[in-house]
């Protein structure tokens, strides 16, 4: 699904990103861990075609296509979606409305006929109890005043509604807890498909307990220095990064 | 690429409504002087008052110097080339559609503004006017059932004298201000509305303001009086065609509401805003004013301003009568070289009285916004209170917001509460909403529309969408 080929990239003339390589196929979950700094949200936001990254060299294809090559809504409308580490509020714009433009521009773009607002609240209400949300949220504006817990689950609100091909969670664990940290494992659980595939950037093993990963890669210094099943992050977990730096650096 | 740089790149969407409607004008002398106004005068079949007030403001404006206080620049205005009367050549006042001449329906039709029978908005009459006289009026029987006088005013003039002559200049006087004064002197239509005690007024009332001729000035004057526990909502809107020379359009709003009367007015004041070098546009200074003359009476001004080169405009409202209510919500937007300096004036007299300012700025590429309001607070008005908010967008970094909120109180009774804000729109918000799959066009469109809520939605439902609209073209184009 996601080919990741010697990928080098650059923000305000700095090499962030090193040469990773990576391969996501459908129905896997990918964990990607690694201390601060190391590339790993930089990772998520260039393949969801963010404009502060230049790609230096290497390829990414998603599908099939050429993923490097496509706007950030053609990669949406394509099936890639971004769980926001810091989600942006849109002042006086209301969840619903949206969520809806958001569907719509999606189904649109497929040739779909677009939904009708009482028809896409359907869709909405069963979506709202799988995270464990009342209507009242469907009435406030996106993410303004939101706390970073509600900002997190608005995020996984919208990804249950878009049902990506590829969804992309860059650290939606950190400041949830242990209720909504649940919540958000449950609604990502509930996507998983063998034609769905999900890559959850972390931090922390704990979020790894209640969404168990296929594959394990730590990111070190802008490159994956180690790869492995789930176990790894439980090492990591006791351990810490230290003892892969070395490696790192022979790599 | 960057986002900014394609943010900048949107605003530069070609003007939609500047194409010229070939037909024959006549038009009067280019230049102004005291014949010029009887021939204006005599060309509107006007009684001696009317003329008599005419030359009365013509006299006070030729002493009067050219407001430059305001925070724009432009080059000197030669008020002696322009020409002050311009009719399409065919036109005499008409009986019905039918003896419309077909092009100038059709420029109308053009516009959006369908005024022929089959085409009508449901729910709302239209004036036409067309550069110095109004082309047709719908609905007149359907108002006229329910008293409502709504008239083109060279034609209230004529019908209805005893009504204009009392409360025409009851509010901008003929000295008011240059543009006022000007506009005194050689205004040639406009609409007049007068709604009788105790009528909600069945339709929405709408002007739609056309120039066409070349080397002209736009002068109407619009009167609405809305007598006791009347109720009216009136909607404008107005286009011209794209010109390499500067058009001047000086117009003077009066309302009057008395006694528990109710007056809502909205503007989509679209006048061609120049091209991307400047160069053009329309200079849109204008002055507007309600009186609340009687108690619990309330004017409301809606403005939505995303045209015209340079706009000088301040709708306010003298809240005479006790308890009376003022309120102005407004969006303006400047991109290209436009320049803005709008705002409001709230005129607090009687006691208890109580106004709203909610103001949102947009600029930009080279646009230039100015907020300036003007909250006045009157020895015996006890209990008075004022809430202002002043929000400023900036799209880019050659663009420019300011605020001037001058606040003058003079009793100590009063509540005054002044909120404001300047927020850039960010890179990250439009790849928030890209993200999620919005063109980039339509992600600003959407933080745009966001931000102007509480304005757009203080207009009448069947030109909220017009509005939204049109701020997405103003603000459309090719993304980089």
């Amino acid at each position: 699904m996601l080919q990741i080929t010697n990928l080098h990239v650059t923000a305000d003339g700095r090499e962030i990103l090193k040469g990773v390589d990576l391969a996501v196929n459908a129905g896997e979950v990918h964990a990607i861990m690694g201390p601060n700094g190391s590339g790993k949200s930089t990772l998520a936001q260039v393949l969801a075609g963010h404009p502060a990254y230049s790609v230096t060299e290497g390829t990414v294809t998603f599908e099939g296509r050429d993923l490097l090559d496509m706007d950030p809504e053609e990669r949406a409308q394509a099936g890639l979606f971004l769980a926001f580490q810091y989600p942006v509020a849109i002042r006086g714009i209301t969840n619903a409305y949206f969520l809806r433009a958001a569907v719509n521009a999606i189904r649109k773009s497929q040739g779909l006929a677009e939904l009708d607002p009482l028809d896409f609240l359907d869709v909405l209400h069963e979506k709202l109890k799988a995270i464990g949300w009342d209507d009242s949220f469907l009435n406030r504006p996106v993410n303004d005043g939101f706390s970073g817990g509600e900002k997190k689950r608005n995020e996984i609100l919208q990804m249950a509604v878009l049902e990506p091909r590829l969804a992309v969670l860059d650290e939606t664990d950190s400041g949830l807890d242990i209720d909504a940290l649940k919540t958000v494992a449950g609604a990502v659980n509930k996507l998983r498909a063998p034609d769905r595939a999900t890559i959850v950037v972390t931090h922390y093993q704990r979020l790894l307990n209640y969404i168990v990963p296929d594959v394990v890669h730590v990111l070190v210094d802008g490159r994956i220095a180690r790869s492995g099943g789930k176990e790894l992050a439980l090492e990591l977990e006791a351990r810490g990064y230290d003892w892969i730096r070395p490696e790192a650096a022979l790599a | 690429m960057t986002s900014t740089a394609s943010i900048e790149a949107q605003v530069l969407q070609p003007y939609k409504y500047g194409f010229v409607t070939d037909i024959e004008s006549d038009l009067a002398p280019a230049g102004l002087n005291e014949d010029t106004i009887r021939l204006i005068s005599e060309k509107k079949g006007e009684p001696e008052w009317m003329l008599e007030w005419r030359l009365k403001a013509y006299r006070q404006w030729t002493k009067m110097t050219e407001p430059r206080w305001a925070n724009v620049t432009y080059g000197p205005i030669d008020y002696q080339a322009i020409h002050y009367y311009a009719a399409p050549k065919q036109w005499k006042p008409v009986g019905s559609l039918d003896e419309v001449d077909p092009k100038l329906l059709e420029t109308f039709e053009k516009l959006g503004i369908p005024i022929s029978e089959q085409k009508r908005l449901a729910g709302v009459a239209v004036d036409a006017v067309f550069d110095s006289v109004s082309v047709a009026t719908t609905f007149k029987e359907t108002l006229a059932e329910a008293g409502v006088i709504f008239l083109p005013i060279s034609e209230a003039i004529r019908e209805h004298p005893d009504l204009v002559r009392r409360w025409l200049g009851s509010v901008v006087p003929h000295n008011d201000n240059f543009f006022a004064a000007l506009n005194s002197a050689v205004f040639t239509d406009g609409s007049f509305a007068y709604i009788p005690k105790g009528v909600r007024c069945p339709l929405e009332l709408s002007t739609y303001f056309r120039i066409n001729a070349q080397a002209t000035g736009q002068f109407e004057r619009t009167l609405i009086v809305a007598e006791e526990g009347s109720y009216v909502s009136y909607l404008e809107g107005c286009s011209a065609p794209s010109r390499d020379e500067n058009q001047l359009h000086a117009a003077v709003v009066e309302l009057v509401a008395l006694d528990d009367a109710t007056i809502k007015y909205s503007t989509i004041q679209n006048w061609y805003p120049g091209d991307d070098e400047g160069r053009g546009g329309i200079y849109n200074f204008v002055t507007k004013r309600g009186k609340c003359l009687g108690k619990r009476s309330k004017i409301s001004w809606t403005q939505v301003e995303t045209g015209s080169a340079i706009t000088w405009k301040y709708p306010g409202c003298i809240l005479q009568g006790d308890e009376s209510v003022g309120e102005f919500y407004s969006v303006a937007v400047t991109s290209r070289k436009q320049q803005a300096d709008t705002g409001t004036k709230m005129i607090h007299i009687g006691k208890n009285t109580k106004s709203t300012i909610v103001s949102k700025g947009i600029s930009a590429d080279r646009g230039q916004n100015t907020y300036r309001g003007l909250v006045k607070i009157m020895k015996g008005a006890d209990g008075a209170r004022n809430y202002s908010q002043c929000d400023s967008m900036l799209i880019g970094d050659k663009c420019g917001a300011h605020t001037f909120p001058y606040i003058d109180v003079r009793n100590s009774t009063a509540i005054m509460e002044h909120e404001a804000s300047t927020s850039k729109i960010g890179e990250d918000q439009i790849f928030y909403l890209r993200q999620r799959g919005l063109k980039a066009e339509d992600a600003v469109s959407m933080i745009v529309a966001g931000f102007c809520k509480d304005v757009f939605r203080e207009l009448p439902m069947e030109f909220a969408v017009e509005a939204q609209n049109l701020l997405s073209i103003s603000l459309e184009g090719s993304v980089g």
